[in-house]
């Protein structure tokens, strides 16, 4: 149970607190003059809709953004449920740890170390890489697999597209992400209950999926700290673990990366990871979710096979026992 | 040994002792409402069930508290306020029990029990449920009359039902296992008194019980 000190805030009124960007906004106010003139080269021809012009430090608004095909119709759960209730270790391991311990987390500025079977390897600021980018809204259904669910209009970037940047050649098989390794902002990381820093990994199939995306916004604005900023991957028919937050670097591997919380605790956590209702976890049924924000009284739902998305990925995975590559 | 309190003030510390105890409980009821800032947060159900099995866990370890802390400061008359501690208990680990299946699992009865055979966390959990029960049954001046020096014996069941609790506790979360740990340490702490005692002391004591 929670007690909060402070007078309750209406959710309508949170979009229009802005405390997480102050920061990366002030910082950047300076340059902004200097960046407008480089902005203007930087759209490129086969990009449409929003495209931002000097990274996303302009403001909290990413603008109007791209809607996606691939957004289900679905009501999205409120910001304030989306941004309270957070798995995020670093910055502590209870679900309401994060939004209060994630305030200060400094993301700016911020690079990207791309390496391994590709090439263009090299360290990349965040804001070149977002410049020029088309930044889409994607609403997608987000499975925990603890068995609750959401449903989060995601702002994000084709990780496609931003892969190829780097040209990886054929040995790619696999792409490992890595979360940024900072003890002294991520309290939790002095402590060894995970192999920090957090990795995750993807086949490059999937990582190339038109589903899987670079997220950089929420709720049409930059992406809040405890959600994962500046920078987190979307992989919505796996379990939210997969979808690694904060992200300092990208690795293309020939060999499949092991995953931080397979390597936890591997009877219960695979590479795959993928949403399926019919492969419980050692601990808790996979069959139903509770979805949030539904209230007290509310029954859990189906999970659906691939939590929905099997027409994009289930042939990803013809041939392969999902029972045992869980 | 110390005196005891008078009649009356031994009342009033227990009418005091009764209303902090409720006082997760009322917590609980006006966050359910979103009162006075109070909150469940965004999974209502969860933070239910899981704050009313912690309060279970707490008052059972206050509850093995008793004896000890009766042993090591000479304070006989604690003992009077270990039937409504065990009580509350009981309250708290049927209310946590009752969250998981009315709201939880909504008395889908294919599915508690298939929790309770499947998840070794959930069946150490009821079966310390199901030790408790007897006990709350048996709490009467009445039934302790009745089952006269077979009372303590059965009595004694709250030890395994405490040890499966913290078990099923520590079994539930994810790596951070540090508050089931700190549960799992007054416990041996608690339980392991009991053993020095006997061991060294209680044996010339064990009959003025």
């Amino acid at each position: 149970m929670r007690y909060d000190s402070t007078p309750r805030i209406l959710s309508s009124e949170i979009t229009d607190e802005t405390d997480y960007l102050n920061r990366r906004e002030f910082l950047r106010l300076a340059g902004i003059a200097a960046a407008g003139a480089v902005a203007s080269s930087a759209c490129q021809a086969d990009v449409s809709g929003a495209t931002t012009s000097d990274g996303l430090s302009r403001g909290t608004d990413l603008g109007k953004l791209e809607k996606s095909v691939l957004s289900i119709d679905d009501k999205p759960n409120s910001f304030e449920d989306i941004t309270t209730y957070n798995n995020f270790y670093e910055f502590g391991t209870d679900k309401s740890d994060p939004h209060r311990n994630a305030k200060d987390f400094v993301t700016e500025p911020w690079t990207l170390t791309v390496a391994g079977e590709c090439s263009k390897p090299g360290t990349y600021d965040f804001d070149e890489l977002m410049r020029g980018s088309t930044i889409e809204e994607r609403v997608y259904r987000l499975r925990c697999v603890e068995a609750w669910s959401m449903i989060v209009p995601w702002a994000g970037i084709s990780m496609a597209t931003l892969l190829k940047r780097f040209e990886p050649n054929s040995r790619a098989n696999f792409v490992k992400y890595t979360t940024l390794y900072d003890p002294d902002q991520m309290p939790t990381q002095r402590r060894r209950i995970l192999d920090w820093p957090y990795v995750e990994g993807l086949t490059i199939a999937e990582a190339m999926n038109p589903l899987t995306i670079m997220v950089v916004g929420l709720y049409g604005k930059v992406l809040p700290n405890q959600n994962g900023a500046p920078m987190r991957l979307m992989v919505p028919w796996k379990y939210g673990f997969k979808s690694i937050k904060s992200i300092v670097r990208i690795e293309f591997t020939e060999k499949q990366p092991l995953n931080t919380w397979q390597i936890s605790a591997p009877h219960e956590y695979g590479f795959y990871a993928n949403v399926n209702p019919e492969v419980d976890h050692p601990r808790w049924s996979q069959a139903r979710e509770r979805r949030i924000g539904t209230g007290l009284f509310a029954e859990k739902i189906p999970t659906l096979m691939f939590n929905g998305y099997a027409e994009h990925v289930a042939h990803l995975y013809d041939g392969l026992d999902l029972a045992k590559n869980f | 040994m110390r005196s005891t309190p008078s009649p009356g003030t031994l009342r009033l510390l227990k009418a005091l002792l009764f209303l902090i105890a409720l006082l997760p409980a009322s917590a609980l009821i006006l966050a359910t409402f979103g009162v006075a800032g109070f909150s469940l947060g965004a999974n209502p159900i969860e933070e239910l069930l899981h704050n009313a099995g912690k309060w279970g866990l707490r008052f059972l370890l206050l509850t093995l508290a008793i004896t000890p802390l009766r042993r090591v400061t000479g304070l006989n008359w604690l003992i009077r306020f270990r039937r409504m501690l065990g009580l509350f208990a009981f309250f708290y680990v049927s209310t946590h029990f009752l969250i998981y299946a009315l709201l939880d699992q909504r008395l889908e009865m294919g599915a508690i029990v298939e929790d309770i055979i499947e998840r070794p966390y959930i069946t150490l959990g009821i079966t310390a449920l199901i030790m408790l029960i007897p006990l709350a049954l048996t709490s009467t001046n009445a039934m302790m009359r009745r089952l006269g020096r077979r009372w303590q014996p059965l009595h004694r069941l709250i030890y395994p039902a405490a040890l499966l609790g913290v078990w099923h506790f520590w079994w539930q979360v994810k790596e951070d296992i540090r508050e089931p740990l700190v549960y799992a340490i007054i416990l041996a702490i608690l339980l392991g008194f009991r053993i020095w005692w006997r061991r060294n002391r209680g044996q010339s004591r064990a009959h003025k019980e």
